[in-house]
């Protein structure tokens, strides 16, 4: 009897296994607990809100919800937006990112050991402190309420957590054997073909991980969004969804002064358009789960 | 290789080939060297300037008025909110960060276990990475989803008030209150965690096992000294992404101060604000290091202790045969006073 739940040295017990499968299985409803509650709440309409005797499922599949706070937050524009918004600064840190983790792992030249400090140093300091006068520098440009505020950061390697990027392509890099690098160099590769044709080739995992990491984080960024690009004026034409959503409120009351919602402000109408931000990046979880989950094994983000 | 060159051939100045790897090094990291120059040290410098004055913007021009360290004591004094939130935000990061670390390895180890189904609950742990995001949280929890109705808040904070502070009391209810978000900001943590701990070897447990150590035994002994480095990883990271989440009030108010119009607030007011955040969160990650970032472990811990008793030992013994050879010289002098005569075994007795 002890021996079966506690084990022996060769075999798990099965009380042991109950008790890791009972932990996961509960931590694993409280992770989703909110999500469900959200799509449970999202799908009812107001009687079922009020009928005490309804928890969980919804009387009737209730669609009007999801239509009105889709109109409110005028869903395919700003999904298309959000798109552009966080994709095109997720392709170019890959490309800068890439190029500087790139001269950091295989060149030595003097404070290289200083520019990585100050690297870490960038990611810990809070970015408020840089915030004020870059945004008075972006507002002198001219670009405050253009997508180049969030263009030029990510040109010059210092978009959205950057840093974390650059360490994840120097640590892959460095992990690169060199002998590679010095064959091609010996067949007569400059620097710039080298890493163009033997370095970038390989780093697809390296690769993987920031370009999902670097377009989740822009697209949930709503802060700086809202400030820099949407320029925090209700003229500006960018906007995302998740700025949309922080927005609900007084859009969708506006909607109504007009009449052009059927139903009236409740916390169903919320939840479904919470449901509405997170549903594209949720689709695109669930196709590329397994790069997501894997990537960052591969890619060596644990390093030092 | 080069470093084999430089030991045959110490030269102060460089090759021509290493000035040129040099000098690619430097074309590759250009874009970013500039960037930090734009967009870190500049902007660094102007609101460090920035937080002595008081600034006012006209449509003509900006005005700047020298207050010294009148926004400070501005904020400290008349604006009571953010003292208040400060203090608060330092407890329950305080608070926060070690449940996250803890928990993030708790369902590591779990994970990295032989269970079926990993997939299916790596793919749910790590799902709130995904959707977290500053308006999407607020919407959840203003909407209660964020606490699971069972847990009683009030009667957690009741009991602790007995023998804790209030203060701290309330932090801890409010952790229990915000405990799914707390869980949820632990995705990333896992991973790494995870992929920390398939990087050890096998080979290590199999040893301990055979030499007798229990799964607890190797936990201590083996898995923690071996993912130090990643717990300290791990609480920088949640460090930094609860100071610059949209659920953290202090920044909305950094941002309401910047735009907000009235006289005495505005650009200056707002960097002495994030200056004083700044601070608090270097703090923050210092006090982290400090407790977390010592490299030695518990084996270089023992051989130093071993080595520090050994010394003492040595000094012991050579103190011991100091005082001998002293008591021996003040015999023999004695001896020598008295004239004692000793049978030396040479002459005739």
């Amino acid at each position: 009897m002890r021996r079966f739940v506690f084990g022996t040295r060769e075999k798990e017990g099965a009380g042991k296994q109950i008790v890791v499968y009972g932990l996961l299985i509960c931590i694993g409803f409280v992770y989703l607990y909110p999500i469900l509650y959200m799509i449970s709440i999202s799908f009812m309409n107001r009687d079922d809100l009020l009928d005490s005797s309804i928890n969980w499922l919804p009387g009737t599949l209730y669609l009007q919800n999801y239509i009105d706070a889709a109109s409110s937050m005028n869903f395919w524009t700003s999904l298309l937006k959000g798109i552009v918004i966080a994709g095109i600064p997720t392709l170019l840190n890959i490309l800068v990112c890439m190029l500087v983790g790139y001269g950091f792992a295989t060149f030595a030249f003097k404070g290289r050991a200083v520019m990585i400090g100050l690297l870490l140093f960038s990611y810990i300091l809070p970015s408020q402190v840089t915030m004020i006068p870059t945004y008075g520098l972006y507002s002198k440009m001219g670009i405050v309420g253009t997508l180049w505020t969030f263009i030029l950061p990510a040109l010059f390697g210092n978009g959205l957590n950057a840093p974390i990027f650059i360490l994840i392509f120097y640590q892959f890099f460095r992990q690169v054997p060199r002998v590679l690098l010095e064959a091609a160099k010996i067949d007569g590769a400059g620097h710039f073909k080298t890493f163009a044709r033997v370095a970038v080739p390989s780093a697809g995992p390296a690769i993987l991980t920031v370009g999902l990491f670097s377009f989740v984080w822009y697209w949930n960024e709503s802060y700086l969004t809202e400030m820099y690009v949407q320029g925090l004026s209700s003229k500006s034409v960018w906007v995302n969804l998740v700025v949309q959503l922080k927005n609900f409120e007084t859009s969708f009351e506006s909607m109504q002064a007009t009449g052009d919602v059927a139903v009236s402000l409740s916390e169903s109408v919320k939840m479904a358009a919470t449901a509405l931000s997170i549903l594209p990046l949720m689709l695109m979880y669930f196709v590329l789960q397994k790069q997501f989950v894997e990537s960052i094994d591969r890619a060596g983000i644990t390093g030092e | 290789m080069r470093k084999e060159k430089k030991v045959k051939d110490p030269r102060a100045k460089l090759g021509k080939l290493e000035k040129r790897e040099a000098r690619a090094g430097y074309l590759f990291v250009a874009p970013w060297l500039i960037g930090v120059g734009l967009f870190l040290l500049y902007p660094l410098c102007q609101s460090f300037y920035y937080m002595w004055f008081n600034i006012r913007i006209t449509p003509l021009k900006t005005l700047y008025t020298y207050v010294g360290t009148g926004n400070f004591t501005q904020i400290w004094l008349e604006n009571p909110e953010f003292p208040q939130q400060i203090v608060t935000y330092l407890w329950q990061t305080i608070v926060e960060v070690p449940i996250i670390v803890v928990f993030a390895l708790m369902i590591a180890i779990m994970l990295n276990g032989q269970i079926r189904c990993r997939g299916l609950f790596r793919l749910i742990f790590f799902l709130p990475v995904i959707i977290v995001s500053g308006p999407v949280m607020n919407m959840l929890v203003a909407e209660g989803a964020a606490s699971i109705p069972a847990m009683n808040t009030e009667s957690i904070v009741a009991a602790f008030d007995t023998f804790l502070s209030h203060r701290l009391a309330e932090a801890i209810g409010e952790i229990f209150s915000d405990m799914i978000m707390i869980l949820w900001y632990s995705g990333v943590q896992i991973l790494i965690f995870l992929s920390a701990l398939q990087k050890i070897d096998s080979a290590m447990y199999e040893a301990a096992s055979m030499d007798g150590a229990s799964g607890w035994e190797s936990f201590w002994k083996i898995t923690l000294p071996t993912i130090k480095p990643y717990i300290l990883l791990n609480a920088v990271y949640s460090v930094i992404f609860l100071s610059s989440n949209e659920q953290n009030t202090l920044i909305t108010m950094i941002q309401d101060a910047m735009f907000s119009g009235t006289k005495e607030k505005g650009y200056g007011y707002a960097a002495a604000m994030a200056w004083m955040y700044a601070v608090i969160v270097t703090l923050i990650v210092l006090l982290f290091f400090l407790l977390l970032g010592s490299k030695k472990d518990v084996y270089d811990r023992q051989i130093k202790r071993r080595k520090r008793a050994l010394k003492k030992e040595a000094r012991l013994v050579k103190k011991i045969e100091r005082r001998g050879r002293r008591n021996a010289r003040k015999i023999e002098q004695a001896r020598q006073k008295r004239k004692y005569k000793t049978y030396s075994g040479e002459s005739d007795y």
